[in-house]
Formats: structure tokens, C-alpha cells, sequence
């Protein structure tokens, strides 16, 4: 779990953070704080799913679940 | 009763919400042409106000032309005022199809299609040529039009960083297996005046095999040697794709938009796009009206040098004063103020000073890069630019920021 934490939580700074960008934790809101647009959640989903060989539903990938880094973990962790 | 006092409840709440958080955007009626010098009736019900026009997209000051107005006037009494039709019934006229030859030329492209507005464009063009096996990649900031086009297209849609080439490149390797892959971008992005890097995003779009799309509705009349666009700027004229423009800004400031580009991509817009099939097109006045504007800036480029050269007095003389502006060279200049407050009151001074320009903030920009959007004309004189260089340093003074860096004018406001 601590894991899978570090490594979606690495891929969202890397992916998604500007240069002078506020640090971001594991309960930061990724989608509606703005940081994450939700067009992007596209790359995330693909990710996650090349990454722990899995699938995620389209109706499962929302908005809401997708907004902290918690939640996405919670998320993933049901389709591994 | 359909409209009840429970639904108007709901309205009204969310009217009282906008308002509350600051949002709620009022209109400011002018009373005069749209030109550098503008009669403003402000608040609502006020007596009007003789003002410097700070903030207009009216970069070659064409909206109100005599030579545009004359030919508007012609272009009227020979082809009436309406078409009643949409284009593929009988709503195209020989001068549509004049505009879009001359629109072609103009941009170097291979074909052109009108649309009733860029926004209309924007919303049509990607539905009418991607599948749900393509996939669109655009910039981070792109303009919301495109935003609302991405939306209405079946095909999947990832971001890059804001001109972010690495990036970019990753998102293009990611996407291989696509169909066809679109990269999106404006020319000029019209918040912050930045110019896109299109010399480096064709050579990429090329080694991975996919398409550019560029809205250049904030360059096209003035941004390159010629005025042609950003293309023109970046050296890559006929490699780009796709360019969507507006006639509502630098080219005469009316209405209506075209996508320009390859040859199969516009004939596919003429079957497919919605906006163009199911909205009558470019009324016949305002046609008239940009065919002269094409002609004025293919005869002299005086224009569009003019305002670049009010551009650099510009940016030298906020700099010189000590504003924090965002880099660049286009006649988009914004003055960074960083908090959505300050923005707003800096905004109503200058208004009192006779300077009409706008405070944005929050969520038209992000969190904390509040900004004055101030945008050249060609039609300002330099006396303009003195009286609104004057009215900035005043207030500016007046708010103890000027030679203030970033974080010196977010400690004292906060961001």
C-alpha cells in the first residue's frame, strides 16, 4: 500500500506539478483543487493500468475517485 | 405555471452564489465605435464616460476602418443583409467562397471553410475528423473553445505541460498506437501573450506522424514578418495541419472563423462539422468586410508594424515604471498583480484616470496570477500610450508597487 502511495504519488508531482507549484500529499484534492484537469485523468488512468496490469471501468474512473492520491490507491486496489 | 417560485429559487441562489464569490461579470455599455478613444457608460445608468480603450482585441485597428466600413456598405446594398439558409442549401454566396480562396492565400494553407464564429470552428472541426480510435493531445492552456471541441469529439484526449516539448514528445510516444494523433495548441495564448514553440512541435508532429492544430485567432493579421500568424513567426508556414482563426479580433473585428489547412481535413469539416452544417454562415456584410481587410494587409504590412513598434514603447515604458509583466512580445502585455482583489481595484483606479483595462483573476487564470490584461492597438497613438503609461505609474504608486518584485507585491496583498 505504502508503495503504491509513493509511486502514484511520484507520477502525479511528475506528471501534473508546475515549477513553483505548492507540494502536494497523499489527501491533496487532485481534480477539484484544479491540479489535475480532468481531461488528464486519460494518462493517470492509463498509467495505473500499465503500470499494476489492470482495468479500470470508465465508470469508475471519476472524478471523485481519482481526487487524492488515497483515493486512487483505495481505487486500484480493487481491480488488482 | 412552468417557471414556479421553487425553479426561479433555484436561479436565484445561484446568481446569489456567483455574485458572492466575486464571479459575476457585469457588461459595460459603449456608446461609441469600437477604436482606441471609447464612450462608456459604467456602472450601468451612469453618464458616459470618454475613455482609452486598454483591452480590445482590435490589434490592427480595423474594427471601425473607413475603407472596411465602406466596403461593409457595399458588400450590403450588392448581397442583402441575410441568407436565410445554411451553405449547403442555399446559403453560399460567390463572395464565401472568394473569402475562403482569399483566406487560403493569406495563410498559405490548401483549402479553407468559414464558420460562423473560431468558436464555432474550434467545436466542429475535431468531431468532424477523429475517431474513437484517434486521440487528441493539447497543451495544458489551450483556449476554452477548443476545450468545449475536445468535449463534443468521441476521440480520447490527453495534455501536456504548457509548452512543454519533453513532454509533449512522452504524450506522442505514449499515444503510438493511435490511429491518427492530433497535437492542439493556440498560436498566442490569450492570457498570458506567450507565442508557441511551432518550429519545435512540427519537427516532433512529424517523427511521430501526427497532426498540428493551431488556433491563431490572437496572430493572425499581425504576428510574422507578413502578419500571417504564428506559423509565419516560427518559420514553418505549410506544415502546419490545421489553423483555426477568428475574423472577430485583428481582421476586422466583426464576427466568424474558419479552419484552414490540409485539403482532405477542410472537406471533411464541409461534410461532418455540425457548426458549419447546422448554423447559416458569415452574414454578407461582415464577408464583405473581411475581404477588404485581406486586401489592406496584403497590400502593407505598416499596420501590423505600427503595432509592434507601440508594443515594444508599451512593455519598455510599463517596465521602466516598474511592473511585473509577463514576458513576451506580443501585444498581449499582462500586468501582474497577483491577487484578485488588488486586480480589481487597480482595474477601477484607472478607470477614474480615464483607462479602460481589466482586471482577470481566478478561475479565468490561476490561483494567485492575478493581472491588468492590457492589449496594443494599432490604432493607439503614442499620445494613448503616454496618457495610460501616466494613469499606470499613478496608481501604481498609489498601491506602493511599483519596482515590487512577485513575492514583495504577494506579501503585502497575498496571492
Amino acid at each position: 500500500m505504502d508503495d503504491m502511495r509513493e509511486v502514484v504519488l511520484k507520477y502525479v508531482i511528475q506528471e501534473y506539478l508546475e515549477e513553483g507549484d505548492d507540494d502536494i500529499n497523499y489527501d491533496s484534492p487532485l481534480i477539484s483543487s484544479g491540479t489535475v484537469d480532468s481531461f488528464s485523468m486519460v494518462s493517470l488512468k492509463r498509467f495505473l493500468e500499465n503500470k499494476y496490469k489492470i482495468s479500470i471501468p470508465d465508470d469508475k474512473a471519476t472524478p471523485e475517485a481519482f481526487d487524492s492520491v488515497n483515493k486512487i490507491v483505495t481505487l486500484v486496489k480493487q481491480y488488482l | 405555471m412552468a417557471f414556479s417560485d421553487n425553479i426561479r429559487g433555484i436561479y436565484q441562489a445561484q446568481i446569489k452564489q456567483l455574485r458572492d464569490a466575486g464571479i459575476f461579470k457585469q457588461e459595460r455599455f459603449i456608446h461609441s465605435s469600437q477604436a482606441a478613444d471609447i464612450e462608456v457608460e459604467f456602472p450601468t445608468g451612469s453618464s458616459v464616460k470618454k475613455v482609452i480603450n486598454m483591452c480590445a482585441n482590435n490589434y490592427l485597428g480595423l474594427s471601425s476602418h473607413p475603407d472596411v466600413v465602406k466596403s461593409a456598405h457595399e458588400g450590403l446594398d450588392k448581397r442583402g443583409y441575410g441568407m436565410s439558409s445554411v451553405r449547403f442549401i442555399c446559403g453560399t454566396q460567390d463572395i464565401h467562397r472568394e473569402l475562403e480562396e482569399k483566406v487560403t492565400k493569406f495563410l498559405g494553407t490548401e483549402a479553407t471553410i468559414l464558420f460562423p464564429s473560431c468558436m464555432d470552428a474550434n467545436a466542429g472541426v475535431f468531431e468532424a475528423i477523429l475517431t474513437a480510435d484517434d486521440v487528441m493531445i493539447s497543451d495544458r492552456l489551450v483556449h476554452a473553445s477548443i476545450v468545449d471541441g475536445i468535449r463534443l469529439c468521441s476521440a480520447p484526449h490527453d495534455t501536456f505541460k504548457h509548452s512543454n516539448m519533453e513532454h509533449l514528445e512522452s504524450k506522442l510516444q505514449l499515444h503510438s498506437d493511435k490511429r491518427v494523433r492530433v497535437v492542439i495548441t493556440d498560436g498566442v495564448f490569450s492570457m498570458d501573450g506567450d507565442t508557441a514553440k511551432l518550429d519545435e512541435m512540427a519537427v516532433l508532429c512529424e517523427k511521430y506522424d501526427s497532426l498540428l492544430f493551431v488556433d491563431d485567432s490572437h496572430a493572425s493579421g499581425f504576428i510574422g514578418k507578413t502578419g500571417r500568424g504564428t506559423h509565419e513567426k516560427c518559420g514553418v508556414v505549410g506544415r502546419i495541419d490545421i489553423i483555426t482563426t477568428t475574423f472577430g479580433k485583428a481582421l476586422g473585428g466583426a464576427s466568424g472563423g474558419c479552419v484552414s489547412g490540409r485539403r482532405e481535413l477542410v472537406e471533411m469539416c464541409r461534410q461532418k462539422a455540425r457548426p458549419y452544417l447546422f448554423s447559416n454562415t458569415i452574414a454578407p456584410v461582415v464577408v464583405s468586410g473581411v475581404l477588404r481587410v485581406l486586401d489592406i494587409l496584403s497590400q502593407s504590412t505598416e499596420r501590423r508594424d505600427k503595432l509592434e513598434k507601440n508594443t515594444e514603447y508599451w512593455r519598455k515604458g510599463l517596465t521602466e515604471a516598474g511592473f511585473v509583466l509577463k514576458e513576451g512580445d506580443t501585444p498581449i502585455v499582462p500586468v501582474m498583480l497577483f491577487n484578485a482583489k488588488l486586480s480589481q481595484d487597480v482595474s477601477r483606479d484607472l478607470y477614474d484616470l480615464g483607462i479602460y483595462a481589466i482586471g482577470f483573476f481566478f478561475p479565468v487564470v490561476p490561483q494567485g496570477q492575478a493581472r491588468i490584461r492590457t492589449q496594443i492597438s494599432a490604432g493607439h497613438e503614442i499620445h494613448h500610450l503616454d496618457e495610460a503609461l501616466d494613469a499606470f505609474t499613478k496608481v501604481g504608486k498609489k498601491y506602493n508597487i511599483l519596482g515590487k518584485t512577485k513575492q514583495e507585491i504577494i506579501d503585502m496583498y497575498g496571492a
